[in-house]
């Protein structure tokens, strides 16, 4: 029913083979979970809450390891890979003793890379995300939404080719979250990585992906995946058009029956 | 500015008051001046004897500072030590509850026989004294970081050397320095405490509290006063720095060290 997803490239970039994952002796949290993300894909995850959904982008990043079954990053191990990939967090989990500046530049400074070069990057990242104005400003002296910028732009410093966001904008208004969805686009098209992103939203997750899964919950499994074909490039008038709306009653039903199962 | 200004007014009417409320006391119940000296006889104990009271209170202050810089060196050290490992911490935590509860009193003897009578042994029970407060509030602050942040670092491929100095040592900042308030105040008590037993390798010359024993034995009253208030300004300057730094430090980036800008 649903022309192909344009997908720019089927190179896969994160590959999630039958992996079961349980805390402990726990239950399990997932059970045989089965994703491909390929390269410069976007895809949202969206479910009820405790479906496993920070599970998932824990075990990409290796900071968890599965209780069965694999998962590969560009072909690595999620350990070997870490250096391809950034992770944003619900909270900016800014250092607070550290200005925008030093904070834009921790990445890169834990990697090693060179303080010249390392001024340069963060001189345009703080241009790209539009916090020259606040440069030696101390993270308690920002609006939550300037430090979620702070906190991309950290996370974008290491050039990565896969960001991993969990909720960034939860805890943000909606009139900030609609700029900072509009602004992610925008630094997608520039440097073209992919991103697993998760979220509560229907409509954040209609407005950025190229894909959007459900997970259900009890054990957190794939539920339904919906491709996203609206028009590129997405601008802000997309969200009130038909299309748009369509889809997000379709996500948004899908979701309602995982809570009835 | 304004506010600031009017505490200091408010507590100087206080002052004052309480002066003059002590004057009635002696007037009223007619206490002889080896009980109670009147509020001039003390004052005149400070000036005539101004020397020997600044003298007693530098070699107090310099026994509580090195006993209190001695115990930020150590705790530090011993906090990084217990950040390592909750084994590590479970073994020896114990062992600084003990350096709190061990009355300092019962320990002094065995000091003043180890080290003999001086200011060593001084700072020593200064020392002591102080450093379970340091210990338990930076060890506190090495340990409650943010989850996030330690895997943000991990994400990085942080080396176990940046994780300490790059995210909990710089964390624990703060506790630290609430370690460091509770813990000057102590230094002080322990250090005059300190005197009473292990006071002065030289008769008559020595800190505060040996001086207190001195006067107290004398029957020197306005100058016990005297010495008793040369002990709470003592306390106070030492609070007061440690305020100042902790500003110093902390004010740009920490909620709890902020001014308030208005009220
Ligand atoms: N470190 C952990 N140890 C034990 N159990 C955990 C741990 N982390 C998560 N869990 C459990 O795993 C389940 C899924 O948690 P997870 O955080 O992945 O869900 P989520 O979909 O991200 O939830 P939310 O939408 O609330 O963020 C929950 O039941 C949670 O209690
Ligand atoms: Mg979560």
């Amino acid at each position: 029913m649903n022309p192909a997803p344009e997908i720019r490239n089927d190179v896969p970039q994160i590959e999630i083979a039958g992996v079961t994952k349980s805390y402990g002796n726990g239950p399990a949290v997932l059970q045989s979970l089965d994703l491909t993300v390929c390269r410069e894909e976007f895809v949202s995850i969206i479910s009820p809450s405790g479906c496993g959904k920070s599970t998932i982008l824990k075990l990409i990043s290796g900071l968890t390891a599965p209780t069965s079954g694999t998962i590969r990053v560009e072909g690595m191990t999620p350990q070997n890979a870490r250096e391809t990939v950034s992770y944003v967090f619900q909270e900016a989990t800014l250092l607070p003793w550290r200005t925008v500046t030093a904070n834009i530049g921790l990445s890169l400074e834990l990697e090693g890379v060179a303080s010249d070069r390392r001024k340069k990057t963060i001189a345009s990242l703080l241009a790209l995300v539009g916090l020259n104005h606040v440069a030696g400003a101390y993270p308690r002296e920002l609006s939550g939404g300037m430090k979620m910028r702070v906190s991309i732009a950290r996370a974008l410093a290491t050039s990565p080719r896969l960001l991993l966001l969990d909720e960034p904008f939860a805890a943000l208004d909606e009139m900030s979250r609609d700029r900072l969805n509009e602004e992610i686009l925008r630094l997608r098209s520039e440097q073209k990585w992919a991103a697993v992103f998760v979220t509560h939203s229907v409509a954040e997750a209609a407005f950025l992906s190229d894909r959007i899964v459900v997970l259900a919950p009890n054990p957190g499994r794939i539920h339904a995946v919906f491709p996203v074909d609206l028009p590129s490039p997405r601008v802000a008038a997309l969200r009130t058009s038909p299309e748009f709306d369509a889809l997000v009653s379709r996500v948004s039903h899908a979701l309602r029956e995982t809570l009835a199962a | 500015m304004k506010q600031r200004l009017l505490t200091a007014v408010n507590a100087l009417v206080v002052f004052a008051a309480l002066l003059v409320l002590w004057q009635i006391v002696l007037w009223v119940f007619r206490v002889p001046p080896y009980m109670l000296p009147t509020p001039y006889a003390v004052a005149k104990a400070v000036h005539t004897r101004l020397p020997t009271l600044l003298n007693s209170l530098a070699i107090t202050a310099e026994e509580s500072a090195g006993g209190l810089a001695a115990s930020i060196a150590v705790g530090v050290v011993i906090a990084l030590v217990f950040a390592q490992s909750r084994w590590v911490r479970k073994m020896f935590y114990p062992y600084t509850l003990l350096l709190q509860t061990v009355p300092i009193i019962a320990v002094a003897p065995l000091i003043l026989m180890w080290v003999g009578a001086g200011e060593p042994a001084v700072t020593l029970i200064a020392f002591i004294i102080s450093l379970a407060p340091i210990i338990a509030n930076t060890t506190q602050g090495l340990i409650s970081v943010d989850e996030n942040l330690v895997h943000l670092f991990l994400m990085h491929s942080a080396s176990r050397a940046q994780l300490l100095f790059k995210l909990r040592l710089p964390h624990a900042v703060p506790s630290l320095f609430v370690g460091i308030r509770i813990a000057s105040g102590i230094a002080v008590i322990g250090a005059v405490t300190g005197e009473l037993y292990a006071g002065s390798s030289q008769v008559g010359v020595g800190g505060l509290g040996y001086s207190i024993l001195y006067a107290w034995s004398q029957l020197q009253t306005d100058y016990l006063f005297a010495l008793v208030f040369a002990t709470t300004v003592l306390g106070f300057c030492f609070f007061f720095l440690v305020m100042f730094m902790e500003w110093y430090f902390l004010h740009r980036w920490h909620e709890s060290a902020r001014v308030p800008e208005a009220e």
